[in-house]
């Protein structure tokens, strides 16, 4: 019954597609003609009449044909997938692609058609016709459509063709893409016409490359020249790959391609595809070394405000991280229908969090600790232990925070270079933070509070700023940074209760590297650092390089104590 | 102690010094003879303390030239050497170390050797001891020799640490506002103190004091914006124009 | 009074220093009778892994001592002493791991079981030697000593001061930690050193060999106190007391503040060197987690909590923590032991500046007020007596 109703509501739409595209010749024709022929009929729907319309309509409707498919010799087969593949229905890429490899199976039970994929507990079913998932069963229980290599080389074409042509421009890319790593100069003139057709500019160059890969090594020597001009404007390491074995030399030093030229282009063509690679690669490491830069400056620039600003060495400081992340789990656990959302719920929510903290911090211990750093250290390590522990109690183990879709997967920018959604945000979101904390320190009046009293406490005072406020606040303010801080790491790292001990160490680093009490220090310090990091981590390794960072800082500091953009004046005492 | 060849125990010669871009020390010069006892002057700012600092080696100057006894290059040399060359130095802020004893501020700063290993298998001698007993009568503290310094006196403080000064020995001796804070009648003690010390030693007194500055009676410098804006004697320095000008002027 | 033998010299006038040298006597003579003589089912039996215990906390005296000396009386808060430690503790592993033999699982006679695991051909270059127990000794010096000469020389020469110092020490052991966590630095990796068998012959499980090892530290320690003591009473201990009050006056006197912080840094090293050494013999491993920095700032704690600025507080400070963590971490609290811990760091640091010691001193000096003015010798708060002056 179900089925019926499918089919019913599937039928429609492709009866009058059918009309529109012009199918129903292809079943009659495409024997006589040859298979790539036959698809370009298709596309361009050069036959088209009502009375085959009504023979398929019959005759070749999804259901029937793929259960004849399954059943039939292979002889028939090639006749069955002509007829399966001028339907026009999604499916039948599905049904191929199970086919070809070897997925396709007969239920004995019932003679259903269905996709089996291997797993654990035996074959998982799908069935064909709905797209539903089924039982698992035993291989037993199923019989194996079988092919031999005249089907396999149809369903090739077939599926290529359908790829191609397909509405989506995802999957056209994806089959251009597939074409690119394993050409096939069989379907030449299937991608020529493709080409032709395409109208997505980015798909096209796909499909470009696609053609060049096979007509490099066609008899033409224009066209493989032009091939060659295609590949070697490049990112692709296919592209390379092939550049490089047509330009590759023989024993004696000359180009075993030497008809005209073709080696001596293909080896400059190659060179430029490798440097324009190596510059992509280049990029990518510096992304990646921002984006490191940007979690080493998110972590670091509340420091610099609780450590440069007020000389508070704050401990406690990877616990405000870790108090953040938190926050963005539980905003998940309270709204899971609104997992999207979380993030920019959960950011103004553990700036609150972590700065209250941070001010109850500063109320019931910093403040009587001014002026002796080293204490500081000590009692916030205290309440650093504590909290780690508070945490612990609750739950012990690392807690799963949920990436929402639009954070997740990545920006494709050309064949050599992607760069991941979560730290592009990252980035962003650490600049933003950056540009927000200078206006509000140049700009307001709790900024410039924050400045007149740490720089002269006495004289702050005597103008009637209330510098104990100010201190709470300003150590909140750091606290609440650090907190939201949290709710981005929480994207990329795991949250537990000792998230936050991973980050302390590196945020001193910055926050003296860059010189206390400057921002724009601490931004060029993490930056540096980041990209120095992820610059060395291919030589050395991850750890080894950052044991050379570490290195690198002992002695930086050697040679510039007060870091790299060290306040200067006589009133600056040691 | 001072060598009769020796032209200037101390002679500036063009130093300058800026501090992101503020010029702390414009184009100084100064030259101190053996024996002299010279009062430097200034308002707020006029560069006294860093003149200090460059003398003392805490500050290296941007350039001109510092020389100690002619010779020494004063700007090729750290604090410890400038010290032990035979230049003392009594901050403005009375800086004895607070929680030793005043007996021992008094041993630490004793003439000798300062090595880590000389201090470390160090016995004070009999000489020594009576030393540093003198030092003690000499300022006035020979009942609280045992009294740990943090507990002393502001004036206390000032008088220990013109002890510690005294009792290093040096060639030349750089004072710092030594009456801030003090009693006129400990004002004048002090003026008095350093008048006598001034006939083995080369003093440089920086002081705002008027009364502490006439009671010296010795050659003035009148520093401005980093530079010499006058000298001479007191009455002198008083009726120059530009020091009316600089000192009532704003 | 320059007559009288050293020991009692340096313990005049302090009555805290006296009374620990008694309490140190009493563990070395009566520890080793209740546990070898004392037969096994009497109650004043000391039960050998109590004897391990006692020596472990001694152990991390002699640790607090050394962290002591520097930042209690020179000012130098180094967060990364566990580093040094853990140097000494590695030079005394390698020896042991040598003296193994062919007695380890793969029955290799040079080779340790993780080298052979790591499939290493031979011995690198740096573990040549350590089956010689003169050479392993040596390097328990030369290790920490070499590392804390190269890292105060530069860093005190340049003079980075005060937190800047704090940190990049914490960097240096972090940056230890991380190296020797890698299997190919040949140093056992992740789990570390350890399997030990016996030392100079003798087997480490024996009772026998316990007892001398703990009584080896309750020498150490006894000689270390003596030594510390001995420096900050010269002139030399002012030196550091006035540095870490004004380090830029003592300049201006004329003293080189990065020699004095050199040296007292680098014999801070090699004593934490030589507990590292004795503790793991006695514990029976060493791995890269000494070198953690968490490690190091517990040892700042025990000063703290002790009493920084006293020799006897650090004994005190570290014997007291420990203990307290080994009840605490052990029974129904261990879940609490953390939120004791940090609790115990803000109240100290906060309340009591000067830890427990300075509760003691407090009580003390209001017994007997007029003779304990020297008692409080160099803490920060109190300042140093001047006992011994008059010739």
């Amino acid at each position: 019954m179900p089925q019926d109703a499918i089919f019913s509501k599937e039928i429609k739409p492709h009866k009058t597609r059918a009309v529109s595209d012009g199918l129903p010749c292809s079943s009659l024709r495409a024997r006589k003609l040859g298979a790539e022929k036959m698809k370009i009929l298709i596309k361009i729907g050069l036959l088209m009449g009502l009375g085959l319309l009504f023979i398929k309509a019959h005759a070749g409707d999804f259901a029937t044909l793929s259960h004849s498919l399954a059943k039939s010799d292979y002889s028939q087969k090639n006749r069955i997938i002509d007829e399966l593949a001028a339907l026009d229905d999604d499916r039948t890429l599905v049904i191929f692609k199970a086919l070809i490899e070897g997925n396709l199976y007969l239920r004995k039970s019932d003679q259903t058609v269905v996709v089996g994929r291997d797993s654990r507990e035996g074959v998982e079913l799908t069935d064909v016709l709905t797209g539903q998932p089924l039982e698992v069963v035993g291989i037993r229980a199923l019989e194996k459509v079988r092919i031999n290599n005249s089907v396999r080389g149809k369903l090739r074409t077939v599926i290529a063709s359908l790829q191609l042509s397909a509405k989506n421009s995802d999957i056209r890319r994806q089959s251009a893409r597939d074409l690119i790593k394993s050409p096939q100069p069989e379907l030449r003139n299937l991608i020529a016409t493709a080409y032709e057709k395409e109208e997505s500019s980015s798909v096209k160059s796909e499909m470009a490359m696609a053609l060049a890969m096979v007509d490099i090594e066609s008899e033409d020597v224009k066209l493989r020249r032009e091939a060659i001009d295609i590949l070697a404007s490049s990112y692709s390491s296919e592209a390379l790959g092939i550049l490089e074995r047509f330009g590759e030399k023989d024993g004696a030093g000359n180009y075993k391609e030497a008809e005209g030229n073709i080696g001596k282009l293909a080896a400059e063509g190659a060179e430029r595809v490798r440097h324009r690679m190596e510059v992509m690669r280049f990029i990518e490491n510096l992304f990646f070394g921002i984006s490191l830069g940007s979690v080493l400056l998110l972590a670091a620039i509340g420091l610099a405000i609780t450590f440069g600003v007020m000389g508070v060495i704050n401990m406690a400081h990877g616990e405000m991280i870790m108090l953040g992340a938190y926050t963005t789990f539980a905003v998940q656990q309270l709204f899971p229908n609104w997992i999207e959302a979380s993030i920019i719920i959960a950011i103004p929510m553990a700036f609150l969090v972590s700065g209250c903290v941070g001010i109850l911090i500063e109320r019931t211990v910093i403040r009587h600790l001014y002026g002796r750093p080293l204490e500081t250290l000590l009692a916030t390590f205290g309440i650093s232990l504590f909290l780690q522990q508070l945490v612990r109690t609750y739950n012990s183990n690392n807690v799963p925070v949920i990436t929402p879709d639009w954070m997740s997967g990545f920006y494709q920018v050309n064949g050599a270079l992607s760069l991941t959604y979560n730290r592009l945000y990252i980035i962003l979101f650490s600049l933003m933070v950056l540009g927000l904390l200078a206006i509000l320190l140049r700009k307001t009046l709790l900024g410039l509070q924050m400045r007149a009293a740490t720089q002269n406490r006495a004289m702050a005072n005597s103008m009637g700023i209330k510098s104990s406020w100010v201190d709470a606040l300003t150590f909140g303010l750091g606290s609440g940074i650090a907190g939201m801080a949290g709710v981005a790491l929480s994207q990329i790292t795991n949250v537990g209760p000792n998230m936050g001990q991973g980050f302390i160490i590196d945020s001193f680093m910055v926050v003296v590297f860059g010189g206390v009490g400057n921002l724009l220090g601490t931004f060029f310090a993490a930056m540096g650092l980041g990209i120095v990091n992820k610059f060395l981590e291919p030589y050395a390794g991850a750890v080894l390089g950052k044991i050379f960072v570490l290195i690198f800082i002992i002695l930086f500091i050697q040679w510039r104590p007060r870091g790299l953009f060290a306040l200067k004046g006589r009133f600056v005492t040691d | 102690m001072n060598d009769q060849k020796v032209q200037s125990i101390l002679y500036l010669n063009g130093v300058t010094k800026t501090f992101d871009g503020f010029r702390a020390i414009n184009n100084l010069s100064l030259d101190i003879r053996p024996g002299e006892l010279r009062a430097i002057i200034g308002p707020n700012g006029a560069g006294k303390s860093t003149m200090m600092d460059i003398i003392t080696g805490k500050t290296k100057p941007d350039e001109g030239e510092v020389k100690f006894r002619d010779t020494i290059d004063l700007t090729k040399h750290d604090e410890a050497d400038i010290a032990n060359m035979g230049i003392g130095r009594k901050f403005q802020k009375p800086t004895v170390i607070e929680s030793l004893s005043v007996w021992d501020n008094l041993e630490l700063a004793l003439a000798g050797n300062r090595g880590v290993f000389q201090t470390l298998f160090f016995r004070l001698s009999k000489t020594q001891y009576d030393r540093v007993d003198e030092i003690l009568q000499l300022v006035g503290l020979k009942d609280r020799r045992d009294e740990i310094a943090r507990n002393l006196s502001h004036g206390q403080k000032q008088w220990l640490e013109i002890g510690m000064l005294i009792i290093q020995d040096p060639e030349l001796l750089l004072v710092d506002e030594p009456a801030a804070g003090m009693t006129d009648y400990e004002t004048m003690e002090t003026a008095k103190l350093l008048k006598s010390i001034s006939e083995n030693h080369s003093v440089i007194v920086v002081e705002h004091d008027m009364d502490f500055i006439r009671a010296l009676d010795t050659k003035v410098t009148v520093l401005h914006e980093g530079s010499v804006l006058a000298e001479g004697t007191l009455d002198v320095v008083s009726t120059n124009p530009r020091v009316i000008e600089v000192y009532l002027g704003r | 009074m320059t007559h009288k033998p050293l020991i009692q010299q340096l313990l005049t006038n302090d009555t805290a220093s006296r009374w620990l040298f008694v309490a140190l006597l009493a563990l070395g003579i009566g520890v080793p009778f209740l546990n070898l003589v004392v037969p096994p089912d009497s109650v004043f039996h000391v039960p050998t892994y109590m004897v391990t215990l006692l020596g472990k906390y001694l152990c991390f005296a002699i640790l607090a001592l050394a962290l002591d000396l520097i930042w209690g009386y020179c000012g130098i808060l180094s967060l990364g002493h566990g580093a040094f430690f853990a140097l000494g503790g590695y030079a005394m592993g390698m020896y042991l791991m040598r003296q193994i033999g062919d007695r380890g699982v793969y029955g290799n006679p040079v080779l340790p079981d993780f080298m052979v695991f790591l499939n290493w051909q031979e011995l690198p270059w740096y573990w040549l030697g350590f089956d010689n127990f003169g050479l392993a000794l040596l390097m328990v010096f030369l290790a920490p000593g070499l590392l804390a000469f190269l890292f105060g020389w530069l860093a005190f020469r340049s003079r980075v001061t005060g937190v800047y110092l704090s940190i990049i020490t914490q960097a240096l052991t972090y940056a230890l930690m991380l190296a020797f966590f890698r299997n190919d630095m040949g140093f056992g990796g992740n789990n570390g050193l350890t399997d030990f068998k016996d030392i100079l012959g003798f087997n480490l499980q024996a009772d026998s060999t316990r007892i001398v090892l703990f009584l080896a530290t309750v020498i150490v320690l006894a000689l270390a106190y003596v030594l510390c003591q001995y420096i900050t009473r010269s002139k030399a201990g002012r030196v550091l007391i006035s540095i870490r009050d004004a380090e830029s006056r003592t300049r201006f006197i004329g003293y080189r503040v990065e020699h004095y912080k050199l040296f007292v840094f680098i014999l801070s090293a090699l004593i934490a060197g030589v507990a590292g050494a004795l503790y793991v013999p006695q514990i029976g491993i060493i791995n890269p987690s000494e070198f953690n920095p968490l490690n190091s700032i517990e040892i700042v704690i025990w000063v703290a909590i002790g009493g920084r600025g006293t020799l006897y507080g650090a004994v005190i400070g570290a014997v007291l923590v420990n203990y307290a963590k080994t009840t605490f971490t052990s029974g129904i609290f261990a879940e609490y032991w953390l939120f004791i811990l940090g609790a115990l760091f803000v109240i100290t640091t906060i309340y009591l500046p000067r830890g427990v010691v300075g509760i003691m001193d407090g009580y003390l000096s209001r017994r007997k007020s007029r003779q304990d003015k020297s008692m409080a010798a160099a803490s920060p708060q109190a300042g140093v007596a001047t006992g011994g002056k008059q010739p």
